[in-house]
């Protein structure tokens, strides 16, 4: 009798994966397994388009290349006009949405105007109308010269979807772009399964037919996936997972320096930091060769200045490199008026120099260098308190006027040009993230003028003159650069990163063998 | 049916209030988490906040929110634009799915060997039991979820390391919470066990003529049954809990995923959609699991 129950429980048990099992797509061909920590949070291009972009599902009007300049998207030319107040864009012949329907200037311009009336940063370029003359033409108009507007319209909210995307109250119901793959199935906000468009016109046919994105969020999930080659391709590790995998060998781990800047930002109006000299005491004390060894695992990324190499156009080469002296700092504090005291603090009359550097934990290594650059202040005699809380604390900080001091780590490839996001950041009355009682005025030309002109000596000239300044005046301070560390499964071949995150390339990837 | 509609009321006015008691502004958290805090400035939160009215005066919120409910609408998500009922109906699912597969294996195994362990008090299987037991209830979920990847799925390459769509997706997140409901359970199981043993109507059965096996069979499964199956209806509230971690661990789409994403994000209507779905789930718990206890139990019927 329990002779034959257990038999039972026991067959039972086994038959339990068939019992839950849910439907499985029969997989005629293999996928590139893609996994990232980015999750689809919206089918709406202002919020997760740059997904649609990375995964050549959706196209923007334009790409750009390694260097961030404009290359074709789903428009082929782009003609400034003789009063340089509108852009003519001529669309890609025969192009195609996924339902097969063509890619007409309509589509297009619906598309940018819904861009234009959320949040993002094609809403904040001077576009006064976007109009679509013929079925090919697209004919943009600024009310002032805007250069850059190729580097807007490159960012992943402009991607371009189909008519049919969109349900009667113009909401997206569906992500039908232009790419060279579309999607079979997604499953928010974790998975979505693509497979290869052959009605795309915009270059070299795919080699690999289907693709698999999955969320995974925890990074030493991500890790092992990479390690055991239950996944292709698999972006953002961290740096102990990225040690295991360059120790193991069974995967290729490439990295590619990114424009983005890890900065501290002071309040310039504020009695402590009002001084230049005060902030570049601040700056010679901050130990940046120990943050990018020991946090970053990599002493490159060490900031010499603003922009790292990565953003080429904007790393000045001449510039006299930041680093660390604390005995210059202590002398330059001293000028200011601080003289230590009893407890090693700076003291100015009876007020000591006490102030609040706000900073978030989104980014793990953003709280563990506060506290490093807690420690480097107090060998100056500063007396910098970290306070770990929301990232939204730093703009509402900037406009009550409240924040001292703030860590972050600031992207300068949400466009390709970063100058957009510089002349938000170094308006005259400051910015969000970046300066905080502090303009100059020169800066402010000099950047209004880039992004007006497309003349090459002269942008160059502007972007030293800029960065210039800001290494020398300080409002915010540079402390690290970042790179991406991906890992490439060797099955995989044709793998190229793209420095400014636009796209995964995968439709220039193959198999090996 | 009165104790799920004050659950309802009592558990949304709650949320309300602790997620405005949140620190950070909720604008901002809400835009950061549609669009990106890199892309995040005052203007943008200034459009969340004017589109979802969050400078209305609090009891206003409140008040739409609570009537909404009663319509039995649980409105959009803020992040994602899509109906929460439709979105927590999805994960609550996964979740659900996750929970059976814990449990089913956990609650035979683990009763079990509590029974076999038991029935020979101070045996080496009582007392290897305990060992394992303690070991794997002091163990967090999150460590042994981590091991078990490391070696089923990275080591050995058995089984894949997060969801992947694929049935084999189950297995590892079910058999991390199994491990810990089977260790739990089967140390009550062998308490009750014990306890059915050395009351007096088994030592009269065995006295009356029955072999030992017929004597358990009919006079100790049952008896030890009842505070097993009161275990095992709270274990599975105690789930949630391992089940929060273990979603994020192994990617599993379920609702500890959500609920935890749409708390850092205010995400207001996702909040209070997830947790009503489960304290209402509570207290249908609660009544299943009464009446089962009523079914073997007949001393528990009224």
């Amino acid at each position: 009798m329990e002779r034959r129950s257990l038999l039972a429980t026991a067959t039972s048990l086994l038959a339990m994966p068939a019992i839950l099992s849910r439907p499985v797509k029969a997989q005629a061909t293999v996928a590139l397994k893609v996994v990232t920590p980015w999750e689809i949070s919206s089918l709406e291009p202002s919020r997760a388009g740059y997904i649609f972009a990375r995964m050549q599902v959706a196209e923007t009007l334009i790409g750009a290349d390694d260097g961030g300049l404009p290359r074709r998207g789903l428009a082929t030319t782009w003609i400034m006009s003789e009063d340089r107040l509108s852009w003519r864009l001529t669309l890609r012949d025969g192009a195609l949405f996924h339902d097969g329907t063509p890619v007409t200037a309509e589509a297009a311009a619906t598309a940018l105007r819904r861009a234009k009336a959320q949040p993002g940063p094609f809403a904040t370029a001077p576009v006064t109308a976007i109009e679509a003359p013929d079925a090919r033409t697209l004919v943009i108009r600024t009310s002032q010269p805007l250069a850059a507007l190729p580097s807007f319209l490159a960012h992943g909210g402009t991607v371009i979807l189909a008519p049919a995307s969109y349900d009667e109250a113009g909401a997206v119901r569906r992500v039908i772009g232009s790419g060279p793959y579309r999607i079979v199935g997604i499953d928010a906000p974790l998975r979505m399964e693509l497979e290869r468009f052959d009605g795309w016109n915009g270059g070299k046919r795919a080699a690999i037919e289907r693709v698999s994105y999955q969320v995974v969020p925890r990074a030493e999930t991500r890790t092992v996936m990479a390690e055991s080659g239950q996944a292709d391709l698999v972006f953002v590790l961290d740096p102990p997972g990225q040690d295991r995998l360059r120790r193991g060998r069974r995967v290729e781990l490439r990295t590619v320096p990114i424009a983005r800047t890890q900065m501290i930002k002071l309040n310039a109006g504020s009695p402590f930091f009002k001084d230049v000299r005060a902030r570049r005491a601040v700056s010679l004390l901050v130990d940046r060769a120990g943050i990018a060894t020991a946090i970053l695992r990599n002493p490159d990324l060490a900031a010499t200045q603003m922009f790292a190499p990565a953003a080429a156009e904007w790393h000045v080469p001449g510039l006299a490199p930041l680093g660390r002296d604390v005995p210059a700092a202590r002398r330059l504090l001293a000028e200011c008026g601080w003289t230590p005291g009893p407890d090693g603090i700076l003291l100015r009359g009876d007020k000591p120099f006490r102030v609040t550097l706000r900073t978030f934990s989104d980014r793990p290594e953003l709280p563990v260098a506060a506290a490093a650059l807690q420690e480097n202040l107090r060998e100056g005699g500063i007396d910098m308190q970290v306070s770990v809380a929301n990232s939204s604390e730093i703009p509402a900080g900037h406009r009550d006027g409240t924040l001292e001091m703030a860590l972050f780590s600031r992207s300068f490839s949400i466009l390709p040009d970063p100058v957009g996001t510089l002349v938000v950041d170094f308006a005259a009355t400051g910015g969000d993230w970046g300066a905080m009682g502090w303009s100059d005025p020169a800066l402010v030309a000099a950047l209004a003028q880039l992004t007006a002109t497309s003349d090459p000596a002269e942008r160059a000239r502007l972007r030293a003159q800029a960065a210039t300044i800001l290494q020398d005046q300080m409002p915010v301070i540079p402390v690290a650069w970042y790179d991406n560390s991906v890992a490439i499964s060797r099955r995989l071949s044709g793998v190229t990163l793209d420095p400014l995150e636009l796209s995964y390339r995968i439709a220039d990837m193959g198999w090996t063998g | 049916m009165l104790q799920a509609v004050l659950v309802a009321v009592l558990v949304g006015t709650l949320c309300f209030l602790l997620l405005r008691a949140l620190p950070g502004d909720m604008a901002f958290r809400i835009a950061a988490s549609r669009y990106g805090y890199d892309l995040v400035d005052a203007r943008a939160a200034a459009m969340v906040r004017a589109e979802l009215g969050l400078d209305r005066p609090l009891l206003a919120q409140l008040g739409t929110w609570l009537l909404a409910l009663l319509r039995g609408d649980l409105g959009i998500s803020l992040v994602s634009n899509s109906r929460v009922a439709t979105e927590i109906a999805h994960s609550l699912g996964a979740t659900l799915l996750l929970a059976l597969a814990a449990m089913l294996p956990a609650a035979v195994i683990g009763p079990a060997l509590g029974l076999l362990a038991g029935l020979r008090p101070g045996g080496t299987a009582d007392r290897a039991g305990l060992v394992i037991a303690a070991v794997l209830r002091a163990l967090p979920s999150f460590a042994v979820g981590v091991g078990l990847m490391l070696l089923l799925a990275g080591w050995l390459g058995w089984l894949p390391a997060s969801d992947d769509g694929t049935p084999a997706g189950i297995i590892l997140p079910a058999l991390t919470l199994a491990l810990g409901l089977a260790a739990a359970s089967s140390r009550i199981a062998r308490d009750a066990t014990v306890a059915a043993v050395n009351a007096p109507h088994f030592a009269f059965a065995r006295l009356k003529g029955l072999s030992p096996a017929q004597a358990v069979r009919r006079h100790v499964l049952r008896n030890a049954a009842v505070p097993v199956v009161a275990y095992l209806g709270l274990q599975f509230a105690l789930l949630i809990e391992g089940v929060v971690v273990v979603e994020a661990l192994f990617a599993w789409p379920g609702i500890g995923h959500a609920v935890v994403d749409a708390v850092l994000a205010r995400d207001v209507p996702m909040v209070q959609g997830a947790v009503l779905a489960l304290a209402l789930g509570f207290v249908a718990l609660n009544a299943l699991t009464d009446m089962a206890v009523a079914l073997l139990d007949p001393r528990r019927r009224e």
